[in-house]
C-alpha cells in the first residue's frame, strides 16, 4: 500500500508547496503595499503567522478537532462490534497501531478521521452511524476513513486547511488595510514611480485571487482524496457494496450534524453541511457527489482493488484521467471482489438498543438487572435512592456500579 | 569531454535507479515479514481462546465428543506446525472446519446458546476469525507484490543478484472456506 501513499505524498508535498509559495508571495506583496520597502517585513509575518498555526495544527490539530466535533473516546467494552470493525480494518489496511475510537452523540450518521500520521490516528463515529448501518456498511465506513489515515489524508488536509485559513486571513487584513488606512501614506510617497504602481497593482490582483485559489486548490486535494478513501475502502473490505450501501443511507438521511462547522466539514466521509450549504457549483462542494461515488464503486464489478475503482471511475465520471496515482497503479495487484465474511443478522432496533445502552453508560446511568427480566437504566441523579421496578413492583437500591 | 559527461550521467542515473529499486525489493519482503507477524498474532489468539471453548461447551454437548476432540487435535496439530507457510495454511484450513461444524452442531443446544459466556467466546472466536481472513489477505497481496517484482524486468536481475526468494501465499483451500464459521440464532 505504500506505493500509494508515496504517490499521495509526493503529490500532497507539491500542492503544500505551491500553497505556501502564494502565501509568501500575497505576504510579500502586502508588506510592499502597505510601506515602500516592507515587503520582506511582509513576508515574515506571513511565514511566522503560518509556522505557529501549523505546529499548532501538527501537534493539537486532532485534539482540537476532536473537541469541536463533541467527541468522547470510548473503550472496547463499550462497543464491541465497533472495536473489532476497526481492528479489522486495521489489519486489513496494514497500520501499524490500532486507532483511538470516539463517539459523538448525534443522529447524523457520519464519520471522520483525524490524527497527524498512522501511530496517533483516531476514528470518530456519531450514533446515528452505529443505528443506521449493518456490519458490512460499518465496515465500508470505517474502511474509508482508515484509508485516509493510511494515506496521510489527515495530515495533509490540516496543513493545507490551516494555509488556506492564513491566505484568506491575510488578504482580508491587506484589503482593509488599503481600503481604510492604507491610501494616505502611497500618495505622500513620491519617490516610488512606476515601480510602486506595478506592485500595487500586483498586490491587489493577489489579494483578490490567492483566497480564489487556494481554496480551489484545497477543494481539489479534498475532493481527489475522497475517491482515493473510496478506492481504499473497497480495497480493504474486498466488498464496494458495502460501502456504497453505506453512502446510499447516510445520503438519505434527514438529520444535520449540529457540531460540524465549515472549517471541519471537509474531513468527514459525507459533507455533513448538507444539500443546502453546496448550492454552488460542483466546483465549490469539499465533497464529489454521493451519486458519484456510488455509481463508481457498484461498477467495480468483479474486481476490488485500484486498478478495478481507477476503471469505474473513467468509466462513470468520463474523465480520461483516473483517480489512482500511476506509481501506485503499477504495483496494483487483481484484487477479486469477495462476499462479506459473516452477514449480519442484528436489526435496526437491536443495534438501536445497543448504541442507546452505550451512550447512556457513558452517561454515568446505572444498570440494574430485576429478577423480572426487566434492565432499569436509571440516571445518576437516583444514585443512593430506591426504586421500584415498574414490572414486577420489587424495589431496588441504586448503588454505583462495581466497574 | 561531453561524451565523458555523457557516460557519467547515464552512470548516475543507472544507480540512482538500481538502487530505488533495491529499496523497493527490500521493503517488499519486510512487507512480507510482517505482515505475515500480524497472521500469526490472530492464529495464536484463536489457539488459545479454543480451550476456553471447550471448556465452556463441554457440560452441555456431552454427546459431541466426536466433534471436541476433532477441535482440540487440530488445534494440536495447528500449534505443533511450525516453518512452512503452506503446511501450516492446511493445519489452520483444518481447524477453522472443525471449529464451524462445532458452531454448527451448537446449534442444536438452546441452552448452550442462552450461556453469556459462549456467545462472548463466539463472538470473539468470530472476529478472529474475520481479523485472520483479513490478515491473509493483506499477507497475500504483500507477496503478490514481492513475487512480481522478483520476477519482472528490470527489478528481477537486482533480485537475482542479491538472492531474493519468492514467498509462499497462504491459500485458502475451497471458495467456501473464505467465510467465517456462520452461526445464526
Amino acid at each position: 500500500m505504500w506505493e500509494l501513499v508515496r504517490a499521495n505524498q509526493r503529490r500532497a508535498a507539491i500542492l503544500v508547496v505551491v500553497m505556501a509559495a502564494l502565501l509568501f508571495v500575497l505576504g510579500y506583496a502586502l508588506g510592499e503595499t502597505l510601506a515602500p520597502g516592507g515587503g520582506l517585513g511582509g513576508l515574515l509575518i506571513a511565514f511566522l503567522v503560518w509556522i505557529g498555526l501549523t505546529l499548532v495544527s501538527y501537534f493539537q490539530g486532532d485534539a482540537i478537532f476532536l473537541s469541536l466535533a463533541g467527541a468522547r473516546r470510548i473503550e472496547k467494552k463499550d462497543h464491541p462490534v465497533l472495536f473489532d470493525v476497526v481492528e479489522e480494518m486495521t489489519i486489513a489496511g496494514g497500520l501499524p497501531r490500532v486507532p483511538d475510537v470516539y463517539i459523538i452523540d448525534q443522529a447524523a450518521p457520519n464519520a471522520f478521521a483525524t490524527g497527524r500520521d498512522a501511530q496517533h490516528a483516531a476514528v470518530a463515529v456519531t450514533a446515528g452511524l452505529l443505528e443506521t448501518l449493518d456490519r458490512d456498511e460499518l465496515q465500508g465506513v470505517i474502511a474509508h476513513e482508515l484509508g485516509h489515515v493510511a494515506n496521510r489524508d489527515v495530515l495533509y488536509m490540516l496543513m493545507v486547511g490551516v494555509m488556506m485559513g492564513t491566505i484568506v486571513l491575510l488578504a482580508d487584513v491587506g484589503a482593509r488595510v488599503f481600503f481604510y488606512g492604507g491610501g494616505r501614506r502611497r500618495t505622500s510617497s513620491r519617490s516610488g514611480g512606476q515601480a510602486q504602481v506595478v506592485i500595487l497593482v500586483v498586490a491587489i490582483v493577489l489579494m483578490i485571487l490567492a483566497p480564489i485559489v487556494a481554496q480551489l486548490i484545497y477543494l481539489a486535494i479534498s475532493r481527489r482524496r475522497e475517491y482515493l478513501a473510496d478506492a481504499s475502502s473497497a480495497l480493504y473490505t474486498r466488498y464496494p457494496e458495502g460501502l456504497a450501501r453505506a453512502l446510499e443511507k447516510i445520503s438519505h438521511s434527514t438529520a444535520k450534524l449540529t457540531t460540524a462547522t465549515r472549517a471541519t466539514a471537509p474531513m468527514y466521509i459525507v459533507n455533513p453541511l448538507g444539500v443546502s450549504a453546496r448550492g454552488l457549483a460542483d466546483l465549490t462542494s469539499t465533497h464529489p457527489p454521493i451519486s458519484e461515488r456510488i455509481r463508481i464503486l457498484r461498477s467495480m464489478g468483479a474486481g476490488a482493488g485500484l486498478r478495478s475503482y481507477d476503471e469505474a471511475f473513467r468509466k462513470v465520471t468520463g474523465r480520461p484521467v483516473g483517480v489512482v496515482p500511476f506509481g501506485a497503479m503499477a504495483a496494483a495487484e487483481h484484487a477479486p471482489a469477495a462476499a462479506p465474511a459473516a452477514p449480519d443478522a442484528t436489526t435496526r432496533l437491536e443495534r438501536v438498543r445497543q448504541t442507546t445502552d452505550m451512550l447512556w453508560k457513558l452517561n454515568q446511568f446505572v444498570f440494574i438487572p430485576c429478577a423480572c427480566g426487566t434492565t432499569l437504566k436509571v440516571p445518576p441523579v437516583y444514585l443512593g435512592r430506591e426504586i421500584a421496578c415498574p414490572h414486577c413492583g420489587s424495589v431496588h437500591k441504586v448503588q454505583q456500579p462495581a466497574a | 569531454m561531453i561524451f565523458g559527461l555523457f557516460v557519467l550521467i547515464v552512470i548516475v542515473v543507472v544507480a540512482l535507479g538500481a538502487m530505488g529499486m533495491y529499496n523497493t525489493l527490500v521493503r517488499s519482503r519486510n512487507e512480507v515479514k510482517n505482515s505475515w507477524g500480524q497472521i500469526d498474532v490472530q492464529l495464536k489468539r484463536r489457539h488459545d481462546l479454543i480451550p476456553n471453548l471447550v471448556e465452556t461447551v463441554k457440560g452441555y454437548m456431552a454427546h459431541e465428543r466426536n466433534t471436541l476432540e476433532a477441535v482440540t487435535k487440530a488445534r494440536q496439530q495447528a500449534i505443533q506446525v511450525t516453518g512452512d507457510v503452506a503446511e501450516r495454511a492446511k493445519a489452520e484450513n483444518a481447524l477453522s472446519q472443525t471449529l464451524r461444524s462445532l458452531f454448527a452442531v451448537a446449534e442444536a443446544y438452546p441452552d448452550l446458546k442462552a450461556n453469556q459466556n459462549f456467545l462472548a467466546l463466539q463472538e470473539e472466536l468470530t472476529s478472529t476469525e474475520n481479523k485472520i481472513s483479513f490478515a491473509r489477505q493483506y499477507y497475500n497481496d504483500a507477496v503478490l507484490r514481492l513475487n512480481n517484482r522478483i520476477q519482472m524486468f528490470p527489478s528481477n536481475v537486482l533480485a537475482n543478484m542479491f538472492n531474493f526468494q519468492m514467498e509462499k501465499f497462504f491459500e485458502v483451500e475451497a471458495a467456501e472456506e473464505r467465510q467465517a464459521p456462520q452461526v445464526k440464532f
